[in-house]
């Protein structure tokens, strides 16, 4: 009773969600509500008694596949009016795509045929007393698992094919290359020389200060000039005497 | 009488909800005291005080942080989907807490003592991303936006290393059922004959739960605050909680996958005389004051840094390492013969 409840709420929510992937305006919309379906599913595999395979959907499609769909769509730029524009032109092919695979469904369906001897078929019971994470793998990595792995090796091909397609070397921008910079020393980069002491050195330690500022009058002979530092702008000439006034007040009164 | 009540179904919802009560009160409080542990413990690092004016040494600045999120307004931007942009913290707030359904306490102490607890766990937080993700789409903003993309790399790159050094942990126990996995490190805690994994394990638990020096999604000198830029009051106090009480679960997992879950260093006398559950919080405490060590010490990865880290280093080592312990578990007859229910 209660799992009948259980089961019919997962599976209407998941009808509804994946009817709801089709009909959504919004891109985005559409992939939540693919999200919602495979969680529902994940559900259904529980009340099933499937407990692996529930956890995997969840692991692999909504953590993991669902995400990249996601990540994909949120950065497309549909515009809704260009979309329905298209809606006119290619109904018409639409239409007969559809009706091409109605027709194939119904001849399918009408032809169907069940092999007999289910028996001879080879098939693999699993120990009693195991959980079926343990039968599940059993089967697919005892049993199988040269087709398992050959399985595997059909998705690699797959996954190198893509990268091959995609990768340019492409020779813009700076690539930053760590094994490099972890193999620098002191020794590559840095060249220590001896110096005289205060030879070749431009007087005030080479600093480049603006030429009229207050600091040629406050420390004297810091700009490396030997002479009386004459402090330009009107207001020294101005006072007259007033050197000694400008040098008492550090010069700052300018 | 009592023993009866509890059989019948309402019995069940009951017990069920005060389960969940005893694990989900001690949690938030936890997470609580968390935020202002890590202000202390940053503070004592930087040679400051840290929050020390409400209560003795600043015990009710959580509480007045609370009511202070609680109090304001939330703040809903004129472009945003209003469902999704409030959706999107329940979601981080509920899936940290949900985790916890299948976490060990002591030996057989789960809400739910699933026997696919691990792949559980990994559902959960491999979720987490979708409310950053939503988050950083729903607000209609461009730093939320590239915050929320971020986030959503991030984490599904250092899911495959997590997810690979759980495996090499599960070839040497034998069963997905984390009370399994507890009681399979009774006479060594797998820290130490797979430390390297360990040190990953950690360091990938930093990735997961965007914390320093992963912080990118969030990283506040270039984005704001990343995919919580729009959010304020209520909504961006669940996505707090919620990226704290995923620091806890990292940090259970960390304890449980590698640490002895509950149990005692060495199994005698003066170490079992303290209760199991105190272990395992002892623990999580350890594990959270790393995190918050880590946060004060190291500065922030670049980007493509983060991206190397994970694909380059981590994947083929924990890759390595699985086979390594697969080849050394098959060589030595040690390799478990798990299955039985």
């Amino acid at each position: 009773m209660m799992t009948q409840i259980v089961f019919y709420v997962f599976a209407t929510v998941l009808v509804l969600s994946a009817g709801m992937v089709v009909s959504a305006r919004n891109p985005v919309h559409s992939v939540l509500f693919l999200i919602l379906a495979f969680f529902n599913a994940a559900g259904l595999f529980l009340v099933a008694g499937a407990e692996f395979l529930a956890m995997i959907l969840v692991i692999v499609y909504v953590g993991a596949v669902a995400v990249l769909f996601l990540f994909v769509v949120m950065m497309l730029d549909v515009r809704f009016a260009q979309m329905r524009e298209g809606l006119q032109r290619y109904a018409p092919f639409g239409a007969a795509v559809g009706l091409v695979l109605l027709a194939e469904l119904a001849l399918a369906f009408s032809h169907w045929q069940v092999a007999q001897d289910i028996g001879s078929v080879p098939h693999v019971v699993a120990a009693p007393g195991r959980t079926n994470t343990a039968a599940l793998g059993d089967v697919l990595y005892t049993h199988y698992v040269f087709l398992f792995e050959a399985c595997g090796l059909v998705l690699l091909v797959a996954m190198i094919g893509a990268i091959v397609l995609t990768l340019r070397e492409r020779p813009m921008g700076r690539r930053q290359n760590i094994d490099r910079q972890h193999e620098r020393t002191a020794a590559d980069t840095l060249t220590m020389m001896t110096v005289p002491l205060g030879q070749g050195v431009a007087a005030n330690g080479g600093f480049r200060r603006p030429e009229h500022s207050y600091y040629i009058a406050s420390v004297p002979g810091s700009y490396g000039v030997t002479e009386e530092p004459v402090p330009q702008g009107k207001s020294v000439d101005e006072t007259g005497q007033g050197g000694l006034g400008a040098e008492n007040h550090g010069g700052l009164a300018q | 009488m009592a023993h009866f009540f509890l059989h019948t179904l309402i019995g069940q919802v009951i017990l069920t909800v005060l389960e969940a009560l005893a694990v989900l009160v001690p949690l938030l409080l936890g997470v609580a005291y968390l935020t202002l542990a890590e202000r202390k413990v940053m503070a004592a690092m930087q040679l400051r005080k840290g929050p020390n004016v409400n209560g003795p040494f600043g015990v009710l600045q959580a509480f007045a942080d609370a009511i202070k999120m609680i109090t304001k307004e939330t703040v809903i931007p004129s472009g945003a989907n209003r469902f999704l942009f409030l959706f999107a913290p329940f979601l981080t707030f509920s899936l940290a807490m949900t985790a916890w359904a299948v976490i060990p306490t002591n030996d057989g102490w789960a809400v739910a003592n699933i026997n696919v607890g691990v792949l559980y766990l990994l559902a959960i937080s491999s979720l987490g991303v979708y409310g950053v993700l939503i988050a950083g789409w729903a607000s209609n903003s461009k730093y939320a936006f590239l915050g929320g993309l971020r986030a959503a790399a991030q984490m599904v790159s250092y899911e495959v290393s997590i997810g690979l050094v759980i495996v090499s942990v599960l070839l040497a126990v034998g069963s997905l059922n984390l009370n399994d996995i507890v009681l399979a490190q009774r006479h060594v805690w797998f820290c130490l004959p797979m430390f390297p994994m360990f040190i990953i394990f950690f360091i990938s638990a930093l990735a997961e739960t965007n914390r320093a020096p992963f912080d990118l999604p969030e990283g506040e000198s270039e984005l704001v605050a990343g995919f919580f830029v729009e959010y304020s009051a209520l909504a961006f106090g669940l996505f707090f909680l919620g990226e704290y009480a995923n620091m806890f679960l990292m940090s259970g997992m960390v304890s449980i996958l590698f640490l002895g879950g509950w149990l005692p260093p060495i199994g005698i006398a003066p170490f079992t005389w303290i209760p199991g559950p105190l272990w395992l919080i002892a623990k999580i405490l350890f594990c959270l004051f790393v995190f918050i060590w880590v946060r004060a010490t190291f500065p922030r990865y670049r980007y493509d840094q983060l991206m190397r880290l994970g694909w380059k280093v981590f994947l083929p080592l924990s890759l390595v390492w699985m086979v390594l312990t697969a080849g050394f578990l098959l060589a030595t007859g040690l390799l478990p013969q798990g299955g039985a229910s």
